[in-house]
């Protein structure tokens, strides 16, 4: 039996731009966190925690682990797909990946929330 | 130029014969008017005229005699043989069957090539003579057209030695864009449903091999980023 390989699976575009959407985003946040935490009145949970507290940069904070996530989603994908050739195998490998990061965000928004 | 001896590294396969490609090292004395790596193969084929290889306009427009020359691809006949570190190390192009010596077998290639449909789509009546462009519209076909498919930039990409049968490749996307930067070309929406695909523009990491072996100093990678800006553009 000649099987012939299907192509055309339209998400290319989506993936592309979501990777570089992202990296600027993450960019963005590292610099601010950065001028936030050397900014910090003195080196201590407390302070940090403080900063933690504000909503805003809770949610800034968890939109950063987000693009990380979905950013490494696209990544780690990217390396399946070159270099895992069986289907079965790689949509494992996919599936792991994929509820992985799903529990890892779920984890940071645990630990974010509790500081 | 006086005559010189050249030494020669080169990947011998005859699947006839040889159980394992292996390394031949050959010397060869060269004429005063060998000047081109071409000239030095040519000759060296009156010494062993079992070495096998293409070649055929021998001034860097037909693209049949692209080979990894010392590590890096280019075309024979516009290398020149004094210019290049000893032994020169000759290999066929990385990443396609071999067919004998440095012959290999571009069908793959070609396949990848043909599925960009490179020819203008217009279903306009045709006129009685031939379909104008402004200067400037003609002027983005510049880089695009004088590609030879001579495949020295496909086999350098280390996406398209991973998944040739799915990504087009940089030669392939090269002559996409020149379609899809034709004003008289009306097939621009279904170009760009053919690439919208995680495999056959995406897998495109800008590694830019592409650009750094292509014997006609041609820009894939530009042509790539282009492509995904018109993307962009439609989507957006």
């Amino acid at each position: 039996m000649v099987r012939r390989q299907p192509v055309g699976a339209h998400y290319g575009l989506k993936d592309w731009i979501a990777q570089r959407a992202t990296a600027v985003f993450m960019a963005i946040y590292t610099i601010l966190f950065a001028v936030c935490a050397l900014t910090l009145p003195e080196f201590s949970y407390e302070a940090w925690s403080g900063l933690f507290s504000a909503g805003l940069f809770r949610f800034l904070s968890f939109l950063f682990f987000l693009s990380l996530f979905y950013h490494a989603w696209i990544g780690v994908r990217d390396i399946w797909m070159d270099y895992v050739k069986p289907t079965g195998v790689r949509l494992a490998l996919h599936l792991v990946t994929l509820f992985l990061l799903i529990g890892y965000a779920g984890w940071a928004a645990q630990i974010l929330w509790r500081l | 130029m006086s005559k010189r001896t050249v030494h020669f590294k080169i990947y011998r396969y005859d699947p006839d014969k040889d159980e394992k490609p292996y390394m031949q090292d050959i010397s060869v004395e060269l004429e005063a008017s060998d000047k081109k790596l071409l000239d030095a193969i040519v000759r060296l084929k009156t010494k062993d005229d079992t070495l096998s290889f293409r070649r055929s306009c021998r001034e860097g427009v037909c693209g049949s005699d692209a080979m990894n020359i010392n590590g890096k691809n280019g075309l024979a006949c516009l290398t020149d043989v004094d210019g290049l570190q000893q032994p020169i190390t000759l290999r066929p192009l990385p990443g396609l069957p071999v067919i004998r010596d440095l012959i290999v077998d571009m069908t793959q290639f070609f396949k990848q090539y043909h599925s960009i449909k490179p020819y203008l789509v217009n279903n306009d009546p045709a006129p009685e003579r031939e379909r104008l462009q402004s200067p400037d519209d003609r002027e983005e076909l510049n880089g695009l057209y004088e590609c030879i498919l001579c495949a020295c930039c496909s086999t350098s990409c280390p996406s398209f030695w991973w998944n040739p049968d799915k990504f087009v490749g940089p030669a392939g996307l090269l002559a996409a864009y020149r379609f899809l930067a034709d004003t008289r070309d009306q097939d621009t929406n279904a170009r760009l449903d053919n690439l919208e695909d995680p495999y056959r523009l995406f897998r495109c990491h800008t590694i830019m091999n592409c650009v750094d072996v292509c014997p006609k100093g041609l820009n894939p990678t530009r042509a790539i980023g282009k492509i995904k800006d018109m993307m962009v553009r439609r989507a957006v």
